[in-house]
């Protein structure tokens, strides 16, 4: 598991139904790859979901950030249900209704249009990390 | 027991921390965009959903697809399905026992890692087969 100390965490749905998921992916990727390296890390969702202590006490002692590639609010429900320090949920549906011109393509291949969506949802991210601070 | 009168589930653990992970979904989202005898669920929904999605393994004789020895998607068929997955693939595992390089990317599939995409499709396959002639 990465390093998290203190980093936000930025969890993705990853879902593998629909593009949205793997919008959510990259977005968590440009935040904490690209453009805040040192600020945020990601780590793997299905920990959660089989209950990792390690994965539980990382974000209970960590402030998260979920992002959801659909209503069923995946991510935000397991942060939840392990009660970790959410500070934000982003949806990428509610992102692609304020850019409804940024379609993504498969869940293979974003496309260009998926990537701008990305970019937007990162945005967003790094809005969320500087305002709970 | 024949059982190709259901979908085999394929369940991957798609961890985003993990280059592993990525590799799991993206050789798990071919096979399935590939064949029309398998079907798929979001990992995390186990927890997150309702007792449809728990039933999932019990509806679906499933075959799981994990980049590490954390074998979430195979704990999480276990837990809530309350059945074992028929078979369950480790990527990390094939890196070590066929000497691939371990791949270093999580947010794309390298061409140097596109061999071992090919090989988890493979195993995937092989493994699917075996399912439904009942050997699991």
């Amino acid at each position: 598991m990465s390093e998290t100390k203190d980093k936000h965490i930025i969890i993705p749905c990853s879902g593998i139904g629909k593009a949205v998921g793997t919008v959510a992916r990259r977005a968590a990727y440009i935040v904490t790859d690209e453009t805040l390296p040192n600020k945020a890390a990601t780590m793997c969702l299905p920990l959660l979901t089989i209950e990792d202590s390690e994965a539980i006490e990382k974000i209970r002692s960590n402030p998260c950030i979920t992002i959801e590639g659909c209503i069923a609010e995946c991510a935000r429900k397991n942060v939840e249900y392990h009660k970790g320090q959410l500070k934000a949920d982003i949806n990428v549906l509610d992102v692609l209704k304020q850019n409804n011109r940024l379609k993504p393509g498969t869940v293979l291949d974003i496309g260009p249009d998926g990537e701008k969506l990305a970019k937007k949802v990162a945005e967003k991210i790094i809005n969320a990390i500087e305002d709970s601070k | 027991m024949k059982i190709k009168s259901r979908k085999i589930g394929l369940i991957s653990c798609s961890g985003e921390d993990l280059p592993e992970g990525t590799i799991s979904r993206v050789a798990t989202r071919r096979v399935l965009e590939e064949r029309d005898d398998t079907v798929t669920i979001c990992l995390p929904l186990f927890l997150a959903g309702g007792q449809e999605e728990r039933d999932f393994a019990k509806e679906n004789p499933c075959v799981t697809v994990d980049g590490c020895e954390k074998r979430c998607a195979a704990v999480g068929v276990k837990k809530y399905g309350g059945v074992d997955a028929k078979s369950s693939i480790v990527i990390s595992d094939i890196v070590k026992e066929l000497n691939f390089p371990r791949p270093s990317s999580r947010r794309k599939i390298l061409s140097q890692d596109e061999k071992l995409v090919q090989e988890v499709m493979s195993t995937i396959n092989q493994e699917i087969k075996e399912v439904q002639e009942g050997k699991d």
